[in-house]
């Protein structure tokens, strides 16, 4: 054998050669899997379905072991999810699995943000592998992935159809997970009514477009039992942890009193070929799934969003180097800007208020003025009317002093002039009691007043109950 | 005169008879009489259904009354039912038995709880349900009384989803907004999936839900205490049961030689009318063997006697308000006034008190100045 130019980076044709005797790197698919059980396993699984639905009870049927559990309430205020980590070992085999159980999933009276915390759950896991596969020192062999490998949806075996709640979670998640539709308790279906539900399902979702997880029918190995499999779905799964004895064996079973039905059991139901597809022979592809695809979606719009781009323009390759530089540019010319607005616009709207109240100072200045002018009209006038009244009284006393020693001549007279002039004595009384009133008013209450607005109030009243109206002011 | 002989030939005229006979009134035919009157008149019944889809409800009714009435039913896919509004659909049918007519009104509620919004879904329901109030109101308190079609519901089923583990939100809200208006009977639809165990738990926590949330679901009444002891045992028996886990079927099965109605699975037959298997037969018995007259008289008696005075204070309150005068009709007393216009009222006093006080003051200064 001739030495081949190695020239790694040209377009050549690859060409076939034989080998002449065993060479030996046929064990590099047991050299890979010697590390990959020495570094171990890790799986995910999201399990979406109502309260109650028997989530819990099949991840226990499913894995052969008692996951801690309590039980929710139905009354939560919204979804939360719960992620548990468990460390399981088979033969020598060990695997990391996480169950996340979503908690509160269609309970409340108004379901229409329900797909929201689940979302943004499987997002954050992506986001978190993205974040580490970009960071300058990152240990992505040691890193524990938890991004959810497989939804598994639990529809209530109602018997007709999806619900609308199941409809719209699938619709948001099928572009972020792989999901697999089962059909929970569904020992309470009969044969016939099962497989026209099975139909319905099937048809409502390709009708709505929802795409499903679909068993790999391309390794040769396994796309025989993988394509049955995808006409089976969704499975029909029944969950139980208890034993019951049936003939001499006891398997896990549910005890009803018209009979028995078995986990394990085929023509019961499909857990055996749920635990086959899930388990036994797809969860890697599921796993490579997840990264290759669903991953990488996420990925692509995420920094799409940023701004990065594949080619520029012109078509040429972006280095990612050139792209932050420009990226963290523009972000800095931008946070400079923003600053820049902000401040001008305190400024500005200090200006405003300040010659706003440099007005409202003046109008209220000018309004003072014009009171105490108004004030001082008062005053004056009210002097005047002083001093008339004075004026009178003293003409009035001055008549009954006149009217006494009259009176002291002519008796019969005495009554009807005591009357008349009790009666002027009790209004030049009572109006000499309202101008002192008034007086009063006038020389203290300016001074007093809290407000412009109640010495105005203090005059008007005034003004109104006195006896009097000086003609010309109202 | 009349009146005399008519009542004269109804008591039995023997003159030389027994003294037993002569002791004899005869009113203790009267039963046969109202028996004879009432099979003449006929029977109706209202029945309410109510609940997810899927729960069952027809296949139950239709086993309850052993008829087909759903035939040729359009269900809505999933898409469809997103934004679904309830709607309110009546089955009338005419069935007789043994002579006795029975006009059966069954009120389905198809899309309850389906939509992903399902804020205030039962109010089409409650509307309904005050609709027939508000109807035969009117017509009692018509000039003609002769015809008077009684459209009210006289019981609601609502089926209980046995995939929880209680009640949930929905359940709740949808029973406290009835309980007032027509007798719940709570079921555990779909029961063949739990084990007899879980069947118990889940009642015992319906049954605490319900205390705890203050439901007031339909009770039995108390049987009487000169009943003999199979009664009164069978009725502490049918009480400790409720809620009722039932299981509906269409189909015909044969099962240990008998043709019953059934479910068939891979793993053995569910019999519809086996106690031991669910209890259909007891909620059958309870509902239309013995209740079905209770029903009715507590929906006449409590429920519309209570819309009907909470009816007429309405208005009365409103005429209260329109005219100031003393109307001719004593008013009755208002329980509860407006919040609004008390809050305006104590406003206006507060301000007629304020401007008294300045009055006062006012005068007082004025009196000292003089």
């Amino acid at each position: 054998m001739a030495a081949m130019d190695v020239d790694v980076f040209s377009n050549e044709e690859k060409r076939n050669l034989s080998l002449g005797g065993h060479v030996g790197f046929d064990s590099l698919p047991d050299q890979l899997v010697s590390k990959s059980v020495t570094q171990g396993f890790c799986f995910n699984i999201l399990c979406v379905g109502e309260t109650g639905i028997g989530k819990s009870t099949l991840m226990n049927t499913l894995f052969n072991t008692m996951f801690e559990n309590e039980e929710a309430s139905h009354y939560q205020n919204g979804v939360y999810l719960r992620p548990r980590t468990y460390d399981l070992q088979e033969s020598n085999v060990h695997l990391k699995l996480t169950i996340v159980d979503t908690v509160g999933f269609g309970d409340q009276i108004n379901k229409e943000d329900s797909y929201k915390p689940i979302v943004d759950y499987i997002d954050t896991q992506f986001e978190n592998y993205l974040q580490e596969e970009l960071k300058i020192k990152r240990s992505l062999f040691n890193y524990h992935d938890t991004r959810i490998h497989i939804c598994l949806y639990f529809i209530a075996p109602t018997g007709h159809s999806l619900k609308s709640l199941d409809l719209v979670t699938m619709k948001k998640l099928d572009s972020k997970v792989n999901i697999i539709p089962i059909i929970a308790k569904a020992d309470t279906i009969s044969k016939s009514e099962l497989h026209k539900f099975k139909i319905k399902i099937m048809s409502e979702l390709v009708s709505n477009g929802v795409q499903i997880y679909q068993f790999p029918t391309d390794d040769e190995a396994v796309s025989e039992i993988n394509a049955s499999m995808n006409a089976h779905l969704p499975f029909a799964v029944v969950g139980s942890v208890e034993e019951v004895k049936v003939g001499n064996k006891t398997v896990r079973a549910r005890q009803y009193p018209w009979g028995v039905v078995q986990v394990e059991n085929e023509s019961h139901c499909d857990f055996v070929k749920l635990r086959e597809m899930l388990i036994r022979v797809n969860m890697e592809d599921l796993r490579e799934q997840t990264h290759a695809r669903h991953y990488e979606l996420y990925r692509r719009c995420k920094l799409e969003e940023m701004g990065f781009k594949d080619t520029d323009p012109d078509s040429q390759p972006f280095s990612l180097q050139e792209t932050y530089e420009a990226k963290r540019k523009e972000f800095l010319g931008d946070l400079q800007r923003k600053e820049e607005e902000m401040r001008q616009m305190f400024v500005n709207k200090v200006k405003e208020t300040e010659s706003e109240l440099k007005e409202k100072e003046r109008e209220l200045h000018d309004k003072f003025e014009q009171l105490k002018r108004m004030h001082q009209e008062e005053k004056r006038k009210v002097e005047e009317k002083r001093r008339d009244l004075e004026e009178e009284m003293n003409a009035f006393n001055r008549k009954k002093v006149a009217a006494e020693t009259l009176s002291l001549s002519q008796p019969l007279k005495k009554d009807k002039d005591k009357k008349k002039s009790v009666k002027m004595e009790n209004q030049s009384g009572v109006t000499a009691s309202n101008s002192k009133v008034m007086m009063a008013k006038a020389n203290v209450e300016p001074l007093n007043c809290q407000s412009w607005w109640q010495a105005i109030q203090c005059c008007t009243c005034l003004v109104h109950n006195a006896a009097w109206r000086p003609a010309g002011l109202f | 005169m009349t009146t005399n002989i008519r009542y004269k030939s109804r008591i039995p005229v023997k003159t030389e008879d027994s003294a037993e006979e002569k002791q004899y009134v005869g009113f203790a035919t009267l039963p046969n009489q109202v028996h004879r009157k009432s099979v003449k008149k006929g029977f109706d019944f209202t029945l309410m259904v109510a609940g997810e889809s899927g729960m069952g409800k027809s296949t139950l009714v239709n086993s309850l009354f052993l008829t087909d009435l759903y035939k040729d039913r359009k269900l809505l896919n999933a898409e469809e039912r997103i934004n679904q509004t309830v709607e309110i659909i009546k089955h009338t049918v005419d069935i007789e038995e043994k002579g006795v007519k029975l006009k059966l009104t069954i009120v389905d509620t198809p899309g309850f709880g389906d939509a992903v919004n399902n804020n205030e879904c039962w109010k089409p329901i409650t509307d309904y349900i005050d609709q027939q109030f508000e109807q035969y109101f009117r017509d009692e308190s018509g000039l003609n009384r002769k015809n008077i079609q009684d459209n009210r519901v006289h019981c609601c089923l609502y089926f209980i989803p046995p995939f929880g583990h209680g009640l949930r939100p929905v359940d709740v809200e949808f029973m406290k907004a009835l309980h007032e208006k027509v007798n719940i009977i709570p079921l555990i639809a779909k029961a063949d999936c739990l084990t007899p165990n879980e069947i118990k738990k889940l009642k015992d926590r319906i049954r605490e839900e319900i205390d705890k949330f203050g439901i007031k679901v339909y009770q039995f009444p108390e049987c009487d205490s000169d009943e003999d002891e199979e009664f009164k045992q069978l009725d502490k028996e049918l009480k400790e049961c409720t809620p009722f886990a039932v299981i509906g079927s269409n189909t015909v099965v044969e099962a240990r030689g008998q043709r019953v109605r059934g479910r068939l699975y891979p793993w053995g037959i569910v019999e519809v009318e086996n106690q031991s298997h669910c209890d259909f037969v007891k909620l059958r018995n309870m509902l239309i063997r013995s209740h079905m007259h209770d029903l009715k008289d507590v929906t006449c008696d409590v429920h519309y006697e209570n819309y009907r005075a909470q009816c007429i204070q309405e208005m009365t309150s409103k005429l209260a308000q329109d005219n100031r005068m003393e109307s001719p009709i004593p008013i009755l007393p208002l329980s509860t006034p407006d919040a609004e216009t008390e809050k305006l009222i104590k406003m206006k006093d507060e301000e007629l008190k304020r401007m008294q006080e300045m009055l006062n003051k006012m005068q007082q200064q004025m009196h000292d100045k003089d």
